[in-house]
């Protein structure tokens, strides 16, 4: 082991030259698993597909190995990207190509296993075998790059995804990781990194787009004696996952970029700004950092070029708010994470007032690449804007889910007809929820909108964070706006007046239109309208005043749908009726006389007497009274009453 | 068992302000809350009024002031989740345990919390009880989960 590390550390990291010796690319090939004389079994091992269970696949793979086929080797890895196919095993047999299979739960491994070693495989369950590298090709099974899936995405910042080890850094290396890195604080100055990174257009990924280049130079150029570099990986957007399985499956490569980008900056000190609630990732994180620093990766003096690094891990104490870039600072200081006015701007006077980079895990991701392969090579991809590639988590209705990437400049129909290949259950289409709580509804006639910074930008949406949801006709978009505004207004920190009244108002006036109140008279459906309308106000103030982009962004959800889905709010505020039968309080109750035994559970448990009969009868709704509050259907035994 | 609330003081000796969250959050992973005293004596150590640290920790989500119960449930809500209906899965667990998100039952044995997203959005609604996930939930299936967890409790 020492041996390796030896090796690795001056064969590998400290040789000059591109191209590596014949002998030296043999060590790596057996470090990497190229070719194995024993059977090896990947299984994904990310948040997602532990919670599809991947865990038991785990255990019961390696009781079958243990006492059928010992020798072969169970690696877990992080994720190929699908989540509905999770948890999603891999096998590779000595001298053959490597067999994909999806949804392998803890008592499909068995017969699985049986299969493969007895070269059986079994239809059903296989997703296609990996492009060949010379190996022997599986005769008539697909290759897993033809599925649409995967085909038609351009996967540079997952290419390592789900294809090594996390808890490797051998493997890592093996892969030409950290070369690039100590090139880079070998070879180039301060200025010349940032100057790479600026020609090559590499924008910021959290949802302004800002070049990072530029942003670098700033902290470089602003005289101090300590600077920090700051990686948020706070994604706490509800329906956005993509950075939690970027940092569990190629933690290496995170780590890398943050390194190239403290170097960038002159930094010595990197913070990573994790989520409270991802335990996994951390954990990870931990010990890649851990392996890096016994590598003499992050240390003192790396690799004799003078140059100290340290990387430490801190958790934000969860609040969605402190993913602004003032309020994270003001939490990692100790304080409340409130936003602060800007300018300054962080990387003037940051962290302690020092100039501070923050920079999203998808950019940092990127940093390495381009730094290997030159700005020229990155500027390729993707449009003219906006270069490079866009990571989306997708989930909702559609027939696809998981961590997708595609090159700026797809339109987001094709994502969602090819990639995502269509609605689930021949449902119709509504709309995508893109960038998150503050994020606009895209419905079907914008779907040509290109994957673009700027392009987004003239059409008012936003990019966000990349949480892509699907939406499909059975949700309803009054309710869904008022999930949205129910998140932001408990995650409003208080400090401005628009943002923390707005938001309480406008949940208040969103939950007046969905529920019913106790006495209807005509007045109530006016108030209702005048409601919506004061909504309209409110949002423009909020937009216009709040202190920062969570109270500026708020009412996005609401502005977008009332625009597309106007009819919807009409019909819930006239009609008093939900389409989608959704909002609980807009719901009338029937109770069914055949099945009803008259036991008065319901007439009991009713909070306005609304219900009558005669004990042993049938009983009957009456529907004028009725607040629609669905505890006569939680507690009928009989499934007696029915949702109109 | 939980660490002396000395050892942990002693791991952040030099006292400054930035130490003041991760104290709070290995206190909280160590002793599963914040206890007044607790507070005292961080506030004592780092030279900060308990006022001061009780408005900075009641900000954050992640931090308890009640113990948690034997068995602690989070609920997901995120978008996917809520799609698939998690609001009446927690509407449910309100019911039957008869206490709110962020609450522990009298006797102690169950808690319950809600998230955000926990990245099982195609699994939705998703829980975990006491770190393990549950795929699928739906609020029918929730009594039968609760009975099975009390007996779990009442035989331990």
């Amino acid at each position: 082991m020492e041996d390796l590390k030896t090796f690795l550390k001056e064969k590998v990291l400290l040789f000059e030259s591109d191209t590596l010796s014949a002998e030296t690319e043999k060590v790596l090939q057996q470090v990497r698993r190229d070719r194995t004389d024993v059977p090896v079994i990947h299984v994904s091992s990310n948040t997602s597909s532990i919670i599809a269970g991947s865990e038991k696949t785990y255990d019961a793979l390696k009781s079958y190995v243990e006492e059928n086929e010992p020798g072969t080797l169970i690696i877990r890895v992080g994720c190929t990207g699908p989540a509905n196919f999770e948890p999603v095993v891999c096998i590779q047999m000595p001298g053959k190509n490597k067999l994909f299979f999806r949804n392998i739960t803890e008592e499909k491994v068995e017969p699985l296993l049986n299969g493969v070693y007895h070269n059986d495989i079994n239809e059903d369950d296989l997703l296609g075998q990996a492009g060949s590298r010379g190996f022997e090709l599986w005769p008539g099974i697909s290759f897993i790059n033809d599925l649409p899936f995967f085909a038609f995405q351009k996967r540079i910042i997952l290419g390592n995804c789900g294809c090594y080890d996390p808890d490797s850094i051998e493997e890592y290396i093996a892969r030409g990781g950290y070369r690039t890195f100590v090139k880079t604080i070998r070879h180039y100055t301060y200025e010349e990194v940032c100057d790479i990174i600026e020609r090559s257009g590499l924008r910021g990924r959290s949802g302004g787009g800002y070049l990072t280049g530029m942003k670098w130079k700033q902290a470089l150029n602003t005289g101090s004696n300590a600077r920090y570099f700051i990686c948020n990986a706070k994604e706490s957007d509800p329906g956005s996952f993509s950075d939690r399985t970027i940092l569990e499956s190629d933690p290496h490569r995170l780590l890398e970029g943050m390194a190239i980008g403290a170097y960038a900056i002159g930094a010595s000190n990197a913070i990573l700004y994790l989520k409270s609630s991802s335990e996994h990732a951390r954990n990870r994180l931990q010990k890649a950092i851990d392996m890096a620093r016994e590598f003499g990766i992050i240390g003192h003096n790396i690799y004799s070029s003078g140059y100290n690094l340290n990387i430490t891990i801190k958790v934000e104490p969860g609040a969605f708010v402190c993913g602004e870039e003032t309020a994270l600072i003001n939490s990692l200081e100790g304080k409340r994470g409130m936003p602060q006015l800007k300018p300054p701007y962080p990387t003037t006077s940051g962290l302690t007032g020092k100039p501070t980079v923050i920079n999203n895990v998808e950019t940092v991701m990127n940093v390495p690449l381009i730094m290997q392969n030159g700005p020229e090579w990155f500027r390729s991809i993707g449009t003219e804007t906006s270069p490079g590639t866009k990571v989306f988590a997708i989930s909702g209705r559609g027939r696809m889910s998981g961590i997708v990437e595609v090159e700026m400049g797809t339109t987001l129909k094709f994502i969602l007809e090819n990639i995502i290949d269509g609605i689930k259950d021949g449902k119709e289409f509504k709309a995508i929820q893109l960038g998150g709580a503050s994020g606009s509804f895209i419905t079907s006639d914008v779907l040509d909108t290109p994957v673009d910074f700027d392009e987004m930008k003239q059409k008012g949406f936003g990019m966000g964070a990349g949480g892509f949801v699907v939406i499909d006709e059975t949700s309803c978009m009054v309710d869904l706006v008022r999930f949205y505004m129910e998140f932001i207004r408990n995650e409003s920190c208080g400090k401005c007046i628009p943002c923390r009244e707005g938001t309480g108002r406008m949940l208040e006036i969103l939950e007046s239109v969905i529920k019913k109140p106790a006495n209807e008279d005509s007045g109530t459906t006016l108030e209702r309208f005048k409601g919506v309308m004061q909504l309209e106000t409110i949002s423009a103030v909020m937009k216009d005043t709040s202190l920062c982009g969570l109270g500026q962004t708020a009412p996005n959800p609401f502005v977008s749908a009332l625009k597309n889905f106007r009819e919807e709010f009409e019909e819930h505020i006239f009609d008093r009726k939900c389409k989608a039968n959704v909002c609980r309080g807009l719901r009338t109750f029937l109770i069914n006389v055949e099945k009803c035994t008259g036991c008065t559970v319901c007439a009991g448990k009713c909070p306005v007497n609304a219900i009558y009969g005669t004990r042993l009868q049938p009983f009957f709704i009456v529907e004028d009274k009725c607040i629609g509050c669905g505890i006569c259907y939680d507690v009928c035994k009989f499934s007696a009453v029915i949702v109109k | 068992m939980a660490t002396d609330l000395d050892t942990i003081l002693k791991k952040y000796r030099q006292g400054r302000r930035e130490d003041l969250i991760p104290l709070l959050q290995e206190l909280q992973t160590d002793h599963g809350f914040l206890s007044e005293e607790a507070i005292i004596r961080v506030g004592n150590h780092l030279g900060l009024s308990t006022t001061k640290i009780f408005g900075l920790a009641t900000f954050y989500d992640q931090f308890r002031f009640i113990p948690s119960g034997k068995i602690h449930i989070k609920i997901c809500h995120g978008t996917s989740c809520f799609m698939n209906g998690s609001q009446s899965v927690i509407d449910k667990f309100n019911k039957e345990l008869k206490i709110a998100p962020g609450q522990t039952t009298r006797n102690g044995n169950f808690s319950l919390d809600v998230v955000t997203c926990m990245g099982g959005c195609y699994h939705g609604p998703v829980i975990m009880v006491n770190g393990e996930y549950q795929i699928h939930v739906r609020p029918e299936h929730v009594p039968d989960l609760i009975k099975k967890l009390k007996y779990i409790i009442d035989n331990d």
